[in-house]
C-alpha cells in the first residue's frame, strides 16, 4: 500500500506541473445522449466555440483552454461519475449539465470539492439550497415568469390562459413559477395541460386548449416540442395569442413550424436575435462553425466559460475556490470581456440578473419589440 | 475464472451431480477472492474510480436478480429498473424523510419489492409466462409515471436530494473508500445468498423448470409457486440493488429506473451470461465499466460500446460466460459443455 | 359530441401513424420469430439518410431520396437479415432481441453524431391543407397515412393469399421444415420479409417525418408506441397492426383528454395488459400452437 502511495505522489509529481504551465483544464459535464442531448449538444457546441475563440488570442492569462466534455447520459448517476471524475482529474472548473437532475447528482461533488461549477439548468430550486459554488448562466424561471405574467395582463390583456408545459424539470419549474404570478395579476388559468418530453403528436392538447376557451395560450415546451404545438394548434384552428418564454420564439422553433410561428409573442433570456451587436455576432460565428443556428443553450455554454475567463483574469491567478469566491456577487460588464455579451450581475445564491426582451415573430423572424430593464438595475 | 463455475448450472443433471463439488470451489472461490480485490482495489485509484466501482457493484446486484428471473427461472421481466426504482425511492423517503435506520429500510425495500413482485407475478403466470414480460412492461412504465408525477411524495422531475450514506458501528460512511466497502461486503453476502439458492433443492427446481417445464411439472414441482418465487426473489434484488444505489449517489430522480434502464438491465444479464452466476458481474462490467473506459475515444463511445455488445452476442449468443465456458472447454478439452447455456 | 369526434379523429390520425410502424413488427415476427427493438429505429433512419445524402452531396431531393432509400433497405433489410438476425435465430427470442437493442442505440447515436442532434423539417409529398371531417379537423398528411396504412395491409394479404411467391412466403411462415421439404427456398423467402419489412419502413418514414420532424430520437417514441400495438392486435397477423395501433392511437388521445394528461402513457398500456389477459393472442392474432 505504501509503495502505491509513493508511486501515485511520484507520478502525480511529474506530471501536474508540466501540464499545468501550460494548459488549463475545464471539463464539461453534459448531456450529449438520452433525452436532455438536443440541449447538452447546444451547450458544447457553444463552449468549443468560446475555448476556441479564446485560445486563439492568447488563452486565459496565457494559458491555453483544455476542454473535455463527458456525457451524463442524463443520468443522475453517471453524471455523478463524470463530474468526480473531472475533480480527480484536476479541472479547474467544472461547465454543466444542463438539465436539473444530472444536476442535483452531481452539485454536491463540486460543492465538496469546492470548485466553481456553471450550470445551464434554469429550474427555481438548483440555487435555494445555499451551495456557494453553484453558478447560473441564464435567468431563472423565478426572474422571467413574473414579466411574463406582467406582459399578459398589461399588454395581451388576457383574463384567462391556457398553460401547456413540458413535464420535466425544466417546464415543472416553469409551470410551478408562473401559475402563482398568474393568481397574483388576477388571470385565470383556464386549462393545464402537461405534456412528454420528445412528444410527437399534440393533437389532443389543441384540442383541448381550444376547448377551453382561454383568452391566450402560454407554451413552455422544449423548441421541437414547441413547433410542433404550434402546427397542431394552427391545424385545430386556434387562434388566441401565444405567448411563451425564449423556447417558444427561437429560429429553431421558426424553422420548423414555419407559418405557424407567425404571431407568437413573449419573454426572451438569451437570443441570437436580441438587438445586441455581440449577440448577432456569436450567431454568425457559430452558424458558420456548426451550420446551424444556436439555441440559448448555446450562448450558456459560451458565457459560461467568459465567466470563468473574467474570474480568473480578475484575481490573476488559476485559484479554483478563487473562481467561486470572485464569481459571486460580481457584476461582469461587457467592456471589461466582450465575451459576456451582456452585463451579468450574479447574486450571491448563483443566481443571474441580466436585461432580457419582450419579443414577438413576423414574417418567420424574431422581432424584438422592448428591453426589460435588470431586476435591481 | 468463471469457467468452474458454469459446470453447476448449464451442464445436464448426471454430469451436474459429478462436477458439484469442483464447481461448488469454484464459485465460492471466485466470490471470496473478488471481494477481497475489491475491498482493496480502490486505494490511489481515487474517488471517481472507487464510484464507478461502486456503481458496478450495486447494478451487479440488480442484475443478479433479473439473472435468477431470466437466467434461471426463464422468465422475462421487463420492470427490474422500476424495481429498483422502488428500493431506492423507499430507502431514499424512508432514511432521508423518516430518518429511518438505512438497515431497516434496506430491510423493508426488500419486501416491497418482492411482495410487488409476487402481486404482479401472480395473475400474469396464471396465464402464461412469457406474459409476464407483457405485465411487467406496463408496471415499469407505470412505476415512472407515478415516480414523476407524485412530487409531494417523490419529489417528481426534481427527484430528491440528500440521501443520507448509512453507518456500521457507529462508523459514518460519508467517504468513497469506507463506502465502497460496504457496498462490497453488501454485495458479497448478497451474491453467497444467491449462491446457496442455486445450490439449494430450490435452485434445482428452479434450472429443472427452465430446461423442461413439463417434465419439472410431472415431476412434482410446483411449477407456478418456484416461478413466481424465483420472480419475486429476483425483485427483491433489485429492490436491495436500489436501497444501495440511493445512497451512493445521494441523489435520485426518475431516469434511471424507466423503461429504458429495465432494458438495459436485460441487455446486461445476456451480455454477460445468462443462468451463469458470475455472469451478472460480467454483464454490469460491460453496461456499466465498460461505457466509462470507452469514453477515450469521444463522442462515439455509445457506438463503440453498442457494437461490441452486438458483435458479442452475434459471436456467442450464450454472452461472455458462454465464451469464456467454450474457450474453457477447448483448453480442456471438454466438448459436452459447449451447447447448453442461456435459452 | 363534437368534441368527442375530434379527439376521435385525432386518435384515429396519430393510430394509422403506429399501425405502419407497428406491420414491421408482425411481418419479422411470422417467418422468423424476431423481436426487432430497432423497428422505431428502422423508422427514424430511412428520413434522417435521406437529409444526409442531400446535405453530403448537395443532391436534389429526389436524388437525395433515392439515395438514402437504397442503402437503407440494402443495409437494414438484406444486411440485418444476413448480418445479425442469420447467425443468432437458432439460439432463441432472447439474444437477437438484445443484439436489435444494441443495434438501436447503434442507429440513434450514429444518426446524432452523423447528422444533427436537432429536429429538422423533412419535405412533405402530400399538401399539407387540412380538411374538416365531422367538424375535426385532420390534415391531409394524416389521411395519406390512414390510407397507405390501409393499402399497404390489403397488398400484403394479397400477396400473401394471391400470389405463388406469397404463398411460398405464408407456408415458411407456418412451417418452415415443411416448407423446406415442398422445395421451397425458405431461407430466401425470410430475407425477402426482411427486405419488405425495410421498405415499409421507408414509406413509414418518408409519411411520418414531415409530421413528427425528422430526429435521431424519434425511434423510442414510435418504437414502443408500435410495439404496443403489435402486442395489442397480435403479433402474428399483419392486420392486428392495424387494429392495435388504431386502437392506441385512439386510447391514447381520448386518454389525454378525459383522463390524465400527466398519466396518459399509462392508459393505453393498461389496455394492453387487459387485453392479453382476456385474449392472450391478441385482438386480431390466432392461438399458436408452438411448444414454449
Amino acid at each position: 500500500m505504501k509503495m502505491q502511495w509513493i508511486l501515485a505522489a511520484a507520478l502525480g509529481a511529474l506530471s501536474l506541473p508540466a501540464l499545468a504551465q501550460d494548459k488549463v483544464k475545464l471539463v464539461d459535464v453534459v448531456e450529449l445522449s438520452g433525452a436532455g442531448a438536443t440541449a447538452g449538444t447546444n451547450w458544447k457546441n457553444g463552449i468549443d466555440l468560446a475555448v476556441a475563440d479564446i485560445n486563439a488570442k492568447g488563452g486565459i492569462l496565457g494559458k491555453q483552454i483544455e476542454i473535455v466534455h463527458y456525457d451524463t447520459q442524463t443520468n443522475p448517476g453517471n453524471s455523478r461519475a463524470a463530474v468526480q471524475r473531472a475533480i480527480d482529474e484536476g479541472a479547474y472548473a467544472v461547465l454543466g449539465p444542463v438539465f436539473s437532475g444530472p444536476i442535483g447528482a452531481s452539485m454536491q461533488i463540486a460543492q465538496r470539492a469546492e470548485i466553481a461549477q456553471l450550470v445551464g439548468g434554469e429550474a427555481a430550486n438548483l440555487t435555494k439550497q445555499g451551495n456557494q459554488y453553484l453558478f447560473r448562466t441564464s435567468l431563472s424561471q423565478t426572474a422571467a415568469m413574473p414579466k411574463i405574467a406582467k406582459y399578459l395582463k398589461d399588454t395581451v390583456k388576457a383574463g384567462s390562459v391556457a398553460v401547456v408545459w413540458v413535464n420535466n424539470d425544466f417546464g415543472k419549474g416553469g409551470r410551478d413559477a408562473i401559475i402563482p404570478e398568474l393568481e397574483k395579476s388576477g388571470i385565470k388559468v383556464a386549462v393545464d395541460i402537461p405534456t412528454e418530453q420528445g412528444q410527437a403528436d399534440f393533437a389532443a392538447d389543441a384540442i383541448k386548449v381550444k376547448n377551453s376557451n382561454a383568452d391566450a395560450v402560454f407554451v413552455y415546451l422544449n423548441e421541437e416540442e414547441s413547433a410542433r404545438f404550434l402546427r397542431a394548434a394552427k391545424q385545430q384552428g386556434i387562434t388566441k395569442p401565444m405567448i411563451g418564454e425564449t423556447t417558444l420564439l427561437g429560429a429553431k422553433v421558426i424553422e420548423l413550424a414555419g407559418d405557424a410561428a407567425n404571431g407568437v409573442k413573449g419573454h426572451v433570456g438569451l437570443s441570437i436575435d436580441a438587438p445586441i451587436p455581440a449577440f448577432q455576432e456569436f450567431g454568425k460565428k457559430f452558424q458558420a462553425k456548426y451550420n446551424y443556428a444556436s439555441d440559448h443553450n448555446g450562448l450558456k455554454g459560451y458565457m459560461a466559460v467568459y465567466m470563468v475567463k473574467w474570474a480568473t483574469e480578475k484575481q490573476k491567478k488559476f485559484d479554483k475556490k478563487g473562481v467561486a469566491d470572485t464569481l459571486r456577487g460580481a457584476t461582469i460588464k461587457p467592456s471589461d470581456e466582450p465575451g459576456i455579451l451582456m452585463e451579468t450581475t450574479i447574486e450571491p445564491n448563483g443566481d443571474l440578473d441580466r436585461e432580457s426582451f419582450l419579443a414577438e415573430v413576423k414574417d418567420g423572424k424574431q422581432v424584438i419589440t422592448a428591453t426589460l430593464p435588470k431586476i435591481k438595475p | 475464472m468463471t469457467a468452474p463455475a458454469t459446470h453447476g448450472s448449464a451442464t445436464p443433471r448426471q454430469s451436474r451431480i459429478a462436477a458439484l463439488p469442483a464447481s461448488v470451489d469454484g464459485i465460492l472461490v471466485t466470490l471470496v477472492l473478488g471481494a477481497v480485490i475489491l475491498w482493496f482495489a480502490p486505494v490511489g485509484m481515487g474517488r471517481y474510480g472507487t464510484y464507478v466501482l461502486s456503481l458496478w457493484l450495486v447494478m451487479s446486484i440488480a442484475v443478479m436478480g433479473l439473472n435468477l428471473t431470466l437466467g434461471y427461472a426463464g422468465l422475462k421481466s421487463l420492470a427490474q429498473a422500476a424495481f429498483m426504482g422502488l428500493g431506492a425511492y423507499a430507502t431514499a423517503l424512508l432514511t432521508g424523510k423518516l430518518g429511518m435506520n438505512w438497515y431497516a429500510a434496506f430491510a423493508i425495500s426488500g419486501l416491497i419489492t418482492f411482495a410487488v413482485g409476487l402481486l404482479l407475478g401472480f395473475p400474469a403466470l396464471r396465464v402464461q409466462a412469457h406474459y409476464l414480460a407483457f405485465v411487467t412492461l406496463a408496471f415499469s412504465t407505470l412505476i415512472w409515471l407515478i415516480l414523476r408525477n407524485e412530487q409531494w411524495l417523490t419529489g417528481g422531475v426534481f427527484g430528491l436530494s440528500n440521501i443520507p450514506r448509512p453507518s456500521v458501528f457507529g462508523l459514518k460512511l460519508d467517504g468513497a473508500l469506507a463506502f465502497h466497502r460496504f457496498v462490497v461486503v453488501v454485495t458479497f453476502i448478497l451474491a453467497i445468498a444467491l449462491w446457496w439458492m442455486i445450490r439449494s433443492p430450490w435452485g434445482r427446481a428452479f434450472m429443472a423448470l427452465r430446461e423442461n417445464p413439463v417434465r419439472a411439472a410431472s415431476l412434482g414441482v410446483d411449477t407456478r409457486m418456484y416461478t413466481l418465487l424465483a420472480f419475486a426473489i429476483g425483485s427483491a434484488y433489485a429492490g436491495f440493488a436500489g436501497a444501495l444505489y440511493a445512497p451512493l449517489v445521494e441523489f435520485i430522480d426518475p431516469s434511471p429506473f424507466s423503461l429504458s434502464q429495465s432494458f438495459f438491465l436485460l441487455l446486461m444479464v445476456v451480455a454477460g451470461g445468462s443462468g451463469y452466476l458470475l455472469g451478472p458481474f460480467i454483464g454490469a462490467l460491460l453496461g456499466v465499466v465498460l461505457p466509462e473506459w470507452l469514453r477515450v475515444v469521444g463522442s462515439l463511445y455509445l457506438i463503440v460500446f453498442a457494437t461490441i455488445v452486438m458483435l458479442l452476442l452475434i459471436a456467442c449468443p450464450q454472452g461472455v460466460s458462454g465464451l469464456l465456458e467454450r474457450g474453457w472447454a477447448k483448453l480442456t478439452g471438454k466438448n459436452n459443455l459447449a451447447k447448453t447455456g442461456a435459452r | 359530441m363534437a368534441e368527442f369526434i375530434a379527439y376521435l379523429i385525432a386518435g384515429i390520425a396519430t393510430g394509422a401513424i403506429y399501425a405502419l410502424a407497428a406491420i414491421g413488427f408482425t411481418l419479422v415476427w411470422q417467418t422468423s420469430q424476431t423481436i426487432n427493438f430497432a423497428q422505431g429505429e428502422f423508422v427514424m433512419l430511412p428520413a434522417v439518410l435521406v437529409l444526409l445524402a442531400i446535405k453530403l452531396f448537395g443532391a436534389p431531393i429526389w436524388l437525395g431520396a433515392l439515395i438514402g432509400i437504397a442503402a437503407f433497405i440494402l443495409i437494414f433489410g438484406a444486411g440485418f437479415k444476413l448480418a445479425v438476425v442469420d447467425p443468432m435465430i437458432r439460439h432463441g427470442v432472447l439474444p437477437l432481441a438484445i443484439a436489435t437493442m444494441a443495434l438501436s442505440i447503434i442507429m440513434k447515436e450514429g444518426a446524432k453524431d452523423a447528422f444533427s442532434a436537432e429536429a429538422q423539417n423533412f419535405p412533405s409529398f402530400v399538401p399539407t391543407e387540412t380538411i374538416s371531417v365531422l367538424g375535426a379537423s385532420i390534415s391531409l398528411q394524416h389521411v395519406a397515412i390512414i390510407i397507405v396504412a390501409f393499402a399497404v395491409i390489403g397488398l400484403l394479404q394479397w400477396f400473401v393469399g394471391s400470389t405463388r411467391l406469397g404463398r411460398q412466403m405464408q407456408a415458411t411462415a407456418q412451417n418452415p421444415t415443411v416448407a423446406r421439404i415442398l422445395g421451397i427456398p425458405v431461407e430466401r423467402m425470410v430475407l425477402l420479409t426482411f427486405v419488405i419489412n425495410a421498405a415499409l419502413a421507408v414509406v413509414a418514414s418518408v409519411l411520418i417525418s414531415p409530421i413528427y420532424l425528422a430526429k435521431f430520437s424519434n425511434g423510442e417514441v414510435i418504437g414502443l408506441f408500435a410495439f404496443i400495438a403489435a402486442i395489442v392486435g397480435g403479433f402474428n397477423q399483419v392486420r392486428g397492426a392495424l387494429v392495435g395501433g388504431l386502437l392506441v392511437g385512439i386510447v391514447d388521445s381520448l386518454a389525454a383528454a378525459y383522463i390524465s394528461a400527466s398519466y396518459r402513457l399509462a392508459v393505453p398500456l393498461i389496455l394492453l395488459v387487459v387485453i392479453i389477459l382476456l385474449k392472450p393472442e391478441g385482438l386480431m392474432g390466432r392461438k399458436e400452437e408452438r411448444r414454449v
